[in-house]
C-alpha cells in the first residue's frame, strides 16, 4: 500500500488499509526505541514544529521524543489559548512557520477543525494533535496499536469507551478506528455526557458500566474534567466515581484479562481506582511507549507522502 | 426616456400575467404592458426567451452601514442588490448605532439618499441597542419612516416586553418580524445538533431553540391581535407551527433563506466557515419540510438574510468565526436551481415568494408589472449557467455559501425606478 | 522489459553460496565471534542460506541478524514507490564480533552506505565485511565486497533480478532490459 497523505487529520477519514499500514508501521518503529541508541536518521535535516494552543505536556513530549528519534529538528511553541484573540491568526501562524521552512506542523488546538483549517491553509504537513472535541488521531492509532499487541487483533474484539464521551476527541477518533477495523464498541457514561447521535458513528450506547463492561474485550477509560461549564450539573466526583468508577470488584464481574486502558493523566479515584490503574490489566504505561512509535510512524509517512507528492509535480 | 423591452416573458402575479408581452417603461413608470407595442423608444431591448419579472424584494438585509462599513456601506450593499435583481430592500437594524431611535432613522435616511442604488427600507429595533431591555420609541420610529421592527440577530427574551411591543407596533401598524432563537437553548452553538455536530466536535443548536420561539411568539401575536412576520424559518417544526396558526387565522407570515431549502448540514463537513449561519444548515429532512412550506404556501416569501463579515471574520476557526452569509448576488439563481428547476415552484410562484408577497407584507406598492407601477424590472435568462466566484461579488465581503457551485439562471438587466442600474458583462 | 539473459540457476546459486560459506570460514578461522546480518529482503534470505552452510561445514551455530535500511536510505524521495518500513531484527550483541554483511546485489553501494550507518547504531562490531551474490559494478561510493558469488558487467539501464524461493517460489538470477 501506498501512503499519500502529506497530513494526518482525523481517522474518520482514513481507510481501513491506512490504518494497518500506519500500525505495521508503528511496529517497525517499535524496535528502534528499545536500541542502546535510540535514533535513526530518516528525518535528518527536517523540522518539527509542535504547535501547542492547549497546555499538554504528554503529547508535546511523544510528539518530540518522536521526532527525535527519527533525527528531525523539533520547535516548541505554546501559545496561551487567552492570547489567540489579541495575537495573530492561526493561518497567518501557520504561513509563518511554513516560512521557516519546517516541514511539519504537529498542532495542539482546543476548537474542532483547527487542523483541518491549517491544513487547507498550508503546503506543509499537519498531524492533528487533538482539536476541541474532533479528534485525536494519534492517540486513537496508541490505543489501538496497543491493543493489538496485547489481545493479537481488533476484528471482533468489544471494547467499551467509559466516560466524557460528549466532550471527547479520544472517544470519536476511537470509534472511528475500531470501527473500520471492525471492532464493536460501545460507549458508556451519564446520559448528559452522550452526544446526539453517536450510534450513527458505529457506537452502541449504555448507561450502565456493569452492563458495559459485561463482554468487552477492553475498556478505555477517559479522563473526567469536572471543570466543564457543561459538567456543573453533575453530581461530585465521588459520585460518578461510585456509579462509573472502574473498580477492582467492577472488574471482577468482567472478561478474565480486560485490558484497561486509559489516555492519562489520571484522576485517581475519579476515573478508576488506583488499584486498577497500577494493576495487572492496566497497560496505561505500555501506552506511553506505543505512543512514541505510532507518533515516529506518522511523522515518516506525512515526511515521505510529501516529499514523493513534491518530486511527482 | 423610454425604453422598450421586447417579447420576453413576462411572469407578474400580481396581474395575473404569465406570457409573451411587450413593456414600454417612461421615465420611471411602466406606461403600456401589451403585445407588439409599436411605440418608439430610445432603448429597445430584445427580451426573447428571456424572463421579465418585477423586481425582487428582499425583506432581510444586513447592509452594515452605519458602523460596519468595512463589511458592506449601502453603496456596496445595494449594487450587490442589482446584481441579483433586487430593487427593493428591507434594512435591518443591528448595525452601530443600532436603528433604535428617530434620530437614527434620519442618519441612515440621509446615507441611503446619498448612497443607495435600489429602494431601501427601514427596519427599526424592538429594544435600545437591541438589548431586550426597554422598548424604543415604536411611534417616534414608524413616523420617521419605518415601516418593520425587529431585534434581528436577538430574540426578544423578556415575554412582557414583546407584548408591549407587539400592543404598540399594532396601534402604528409596523410589521413586526422575529429572529426566533431561544439563546438559553442554542447557548455556544455553532451547527445543528445532531449526528454531524458529533462527528465534528461542534456545539449544536438544537431545533427547539427555534421553534419553540416561533410557538411563542406566534401566541403573543395572536394575543396582541399584531401581524408578525417570522424570519429566517430553518426546521419542520417551524413550518408545521406556522401552518397551524395560519389555518387559525393567525397574522402571521413566515419567509426562508435560500441556504435552508439549497443546503442541508452537510456542507458543514469540511468546517467551511462559510456554511457557519444562524439559524444553522439543518437537516435534509428539514430542507424538505422548506421546501413543502414554500410550495404550500406556509412560508410566503424568501429573503437572502445577506450577512456580510470580512474575511478576517470568516477565515479563522469555526467556533469563532461570525455567523451569516451573504445572498443578495445568488438568491434568485438558487431559487430557480432549486425551486423553478427542481419542479418545487413555478415561475409565478417563485416571483409570489421572491417579490409580490414580500411587497404585500411590507405594505409597498411593489412586486406588480401593471401599467403605473414603479419600472423596477429584472431581466433574466433562464436556461444560462453560471458559476459563482469569488472574485465577481460587487458586495464588499465575500462570505458566500455558494462559491464554487453553478447556479441557474443569469440576470441580464436590472432596472429601479426605470434607469438601468445593472447590466450583466456581455 | 524483458529478459535478457539468466545467469544463475538453481544449482549455480547453490554452489555461490556454498563456496562463500568456506571463504566466510576460511578468512575468519572458523566461527568464532562471528555473526552474519542479512540486508531486507533478500539479503536476509541469503544470510539465512549461508549460516546453514557454514553449519554443515563446521557444525557450529551463527548468530544471523535481520536489517531492514529504509530509515537511513538517502534516496527516499527519488523512489516512486514508499517503501515498506519493516523491522530490524538483531538479538543478540554485535560488538566485537566479526559482522558478516549480506545482501543480493551489490550496485551503487548507497544500500551498503546505510547498512553501516545503521550497524554502528547497533554496536562496534570488530570488523564488518560484505558478502554478495552479485557484484554488477557501477560503485558511486568507496565500497568493495570481500565475497562475491558472481561478477556480471551490466549496462545501467539493465537491471539485474535475484529470485529465491523463499519469496519468489524460485531461485534464479536474470539480467532483465528495460
Amino acid at each position: 500500500m501506498n501512503w499519500n497523505k502529506k497530513d494526518l487529520l482525523g481517522l474518520e477519514e482514513l481507510s481501513k488499509e491506512e490504518l494497518e499500514h500506519i500500525l505495521a508501521t508503528a511496529e517497525s518503529f517499535k524496535e528502534v526505541s528499545t536500541r542502546e541508541i535510540k535514533k535513526v536518521p530518516a528525518l535528518r535535516g527536517k523540522t518539527v514544529v509542535n504547535l501547542f494552543y492547549e497546555p499538554s505536556t504528554r503529547t508535546r513530549v511523544s510528539f518530540e521524543v518522536a521526532a527525535k528519534r527519527l533525527s528531525a529538528d523539533v520547535i516548541n511553541i505554546a501559545t496561551e489559548t487567552s492570547s489567540v484573540k489579541k495575537g495573530e491568526t492561526l493561518i497567518d501562524t501557520g504561513r509563518n512557520i511554513q516560512a521557516l521552512k519546517a516541514d511539519i506542523i504537529v498542532m495542539r488546538h482546543n476548537y474542532s477543525g483547527a487542523a483541518v483549517m491549517l491544513a487547507r491553509h498550508v503546503d506543509i504537513s499537519v498531524v492533528n494533535a487533538g482539536d476541541g472535541w474532533h479528534e485525536h488521531p494519534t492517540q486513537a492509532l496508541l490505543d489501538i496499536f496497543t491493543l493489538k499487541e496485547k489481545l493479537g487483533r481488533i476484528e471482533g474484539l468489544q471494547v467499551a469507551i467509559v466516560g466524557d464521551i460528549a466532550h471527547s476527541r479520544v472517544a470519536r477518533s476511537n470509534i472511528w478506528g475500531l470501527t473500520k477495523l471492525g471492532a464493536e464498541v460501545t460507549v458508556c457514561a451519564p446520559k448528559i455526557l452522550i452526544p446526539p447521535g453517536i450510534e450513527e458513528m458505529g457506537a452502541k450506547v449504555s448507561l450502565n458500566i456493569n452492563e458495559a463492561l459485561k463482554n468487552a474485550d477492553a475498556v478505555n477509560v477517559l479522563r473526567m474534567q469536572f471543570e466543564r461549564d457543561e459538567l456543573n450539573a453533575f453530581p461530585k466526583q465521588l459520585e460518578y466515581f461510585k456509579e462509573f468508577g472502574i473498580t477492582k470488584e467492577r472488574l471482577k464481574e468482567a472478561k478474565k484479562g480486560i485490558v484497561v486502558m486509559h489516555p492519562g493523566p489520571i484522576n485517581r479515584g475519579v476515573e478508576m481506582s488506583s488499584e486498577v490503574a497500577d494493576g495487572a490489566n492496566s497497560v496505561i504505561l505500555e501506552q506511553v511507549t506505543n505512543g512514541i512509535a505510532v507518533r515516529m510512524a506518522v511523522l515518516f509517512l506525512v515526511a515521505q507522502a510529501r516529499d514523493i507528492n513534491a518530486n511527482t509535480h | 426616456m423610454q425604453i422598450l423591452i421586447k417579447g420576453g416573458r413576462v411572469v407578474d402575479p400580481a396581474n395575473n400575467i404569465d406570457g409573451i408581452f411587450d413593456i414600454l417603461v417612461e421615465n420611471s413608470k411602466i406606461a403600456k404592458v401589451a403585445k407588439n407595442i409599436k411605440d418608439e423608444a430610445k432603448l429597445v431591448i430584445d427580451a426573447a426567451d428571456k424572463i421579465v419579472l418585477p423586481g425582487l424584494v428582499d425583506m432581510h438585509v444586513h447592509l452594515r452601514e452605519p458602523g460596519r462599513e468595512d463589511k458592506e456601506t449601502v453603496e456596496s450593499g445595494t449594487m450587490a442588490a442589482a446584481r441579483g435583481g433586487v430593487t427593493t430592500l428591507l434594512a435591518m437594524p443591528n448595525t452601530f448605532p443600532a436603528i433604535d431611535s428617530a434620530e437614527n432613522v434620519s442618519l441612515l435616511k440621509e446615507i441611503i439618499k446619498n448612497s443607495a442604488k435600489v429602494n431601501v427600507l427601514i427596519c427599526g429595533a424592538i429594544s435600545r441597542q437591541r438589548l431586550g431591555k426597554e422598548l424604543t420609541d415604536i411611534a417616534g420610529l414608524r413616523s420617521a419612516g419605518v415601516v418593520v421592527i425587529s431585534d434581528d440577530g436577538s430574540s426578544v427574551d423578556d415575554q412582557a416586553l414583546l407584548l408591549e411591543a407587539l400592543k404598540k407596533a399594532n396601534q402604528e401598524d409596523v410589521l413586526v418580524s422575529s429572529h426566533c432563537e431561544d439563546k438559553s437553548l442554542s447557548g455556544n452553538g455553532v451547527v445543528n445538533r445532531g449526528f454531524n455536530a458529533t462527528r465534528l466536535g461542534l456545539r449544536g443548536i438544537s431545533k427547539e431553540s427555534e421553534y419553540l420561539r416561533v410557538e411563542r411568539d406566534i401566541e403573543l401575536a395572536e394575543k396582541s391581535g399584531t401581524r408578525m412576520h417570522i424570519a429566517h424559518v430553518s426546521c419542520s417544526e417551524s413550518v408545521e407551527i406556522i401552518a397551524k396558526a395560519k389555518k387559525k387565522g393567525v397574522k402571521v407570515t413566515s419567509e426562508a433563506a435560500p441556504h435552508h431549502f439549497a443546503l442541508n448540514e452537510e456542507a458543514v463537513l469540511g468546517y467551511d466557515t462559510n456554511m457557519k449561519m444562524n439559524p444553522p444548515l439543518r437537516s435534509k429532512q428539514d430542507v424538505e419540510a422548506i421546501k413543502k412550506g414554500l410550495k404550500s404556501g406556509v412560508i410566503d416569501a424568501i429573503a437572502s438574510d445577506h450577512a456580510p463579515h470580512t474575511e478576517n471574520e470568516k477565515d479563522i476557526e469555526f467556533d469563532r468565526a461570525e455567523f451569516g452569509v451573504i445572498g443578495l448576488e445568488t438568491e434568485l439563481s438558487v431559487a430557480i436551481t432549486e425551486l423553478v428547476e427542481k419542479d418545487v415552484l413555478d415561475w409565478k410562484k417563485l416571483v409570489e415568494k421572491m417579490s409580490y408577497n414580500p411587497a404585500k407584507i411590507l405594505g409597498i406598492a411593489k412586486g406588480a408589472l401593471g401599467v403605473g407601477s414603479d419600472a423596477d424590472i429584472v431581466i433574466i435568462d433562464p436556461s444560462k449557467e453560471w458559476l459563482v466566484k469569488k472574485e465577481d461579488f460587487l458586495s464588499k465581503s465575500k462570505n458566500s455559501a455558494f462559491i464554487g457551485k453553478k447556479l441557474k439562471g443569469v440576470v441580464e438587466y436590472t432596472f429601479c425606478s426605470g434607469k438601468i442600474i445593472y447590466k450583466a458583462k456581455e | 522489459m524483458r529478459e535478457k539473459a539468466k545467469i544463475l540457476d538453481p544449482e549455480a546459486i547453490n554452489r555461490a553460496m556454498m563456496r562463500i560459506a568456506h571463504e566466510i570460514l576460511e578468512k575468519n578461522k572458523g566461527t568464532e565471534s562471528l555473526c552474519i546480518i542479512g540486508i531486507r529482503n533478500r539479503g536476509a534470505y541469503l544470510a539465512q542460506r549461508l549460516a546453514e552452510r557454514i553449519k554443515k561445514i563446521d557444525a557450529a551455530d551463527v548468530p544471523v541478524g535481520v536489517l531492514d535500511i529504509t530509515l537511513y536510505r538517502d534516496d527516499l524521495t527519488l523512489i516512486a514507490s514508499q517503501p515498506v518500513v519493516h523491522k530490524t531484527e538483531i538479538n543478540f550483541d554485535i560488538s566485537d564480533k566479526n559482522l558478516i554483511l549480506v545482501d543480493d546485489v551489490l550496485y551503487s553501494g548507497r544500500t551498503i552506505r546505510a547498512a553501516l550507518d545503521a550497524l554502528v547504531d547497533f554496536g562496534r562490531p570488530k570488523s564488518i565485511q560484505l558478502a554478495v551474490l552479485i557484484d554488477r559494478g557501477h560503485r558511486e561510493l568507496p565500497i568493495r565486497a570481500d565475497y562475491v558469488g558472481k561478477n556480471i558487467p551490466t549496462a545501467q539501464t539493465e537491471t539485474v533480478e535475484v529470485r529465491l524461493h523463499e519469496c519468489d517460489d524460485k531461485d534464479e538470477v536474470v539480467i532483465i532490459e528495460k
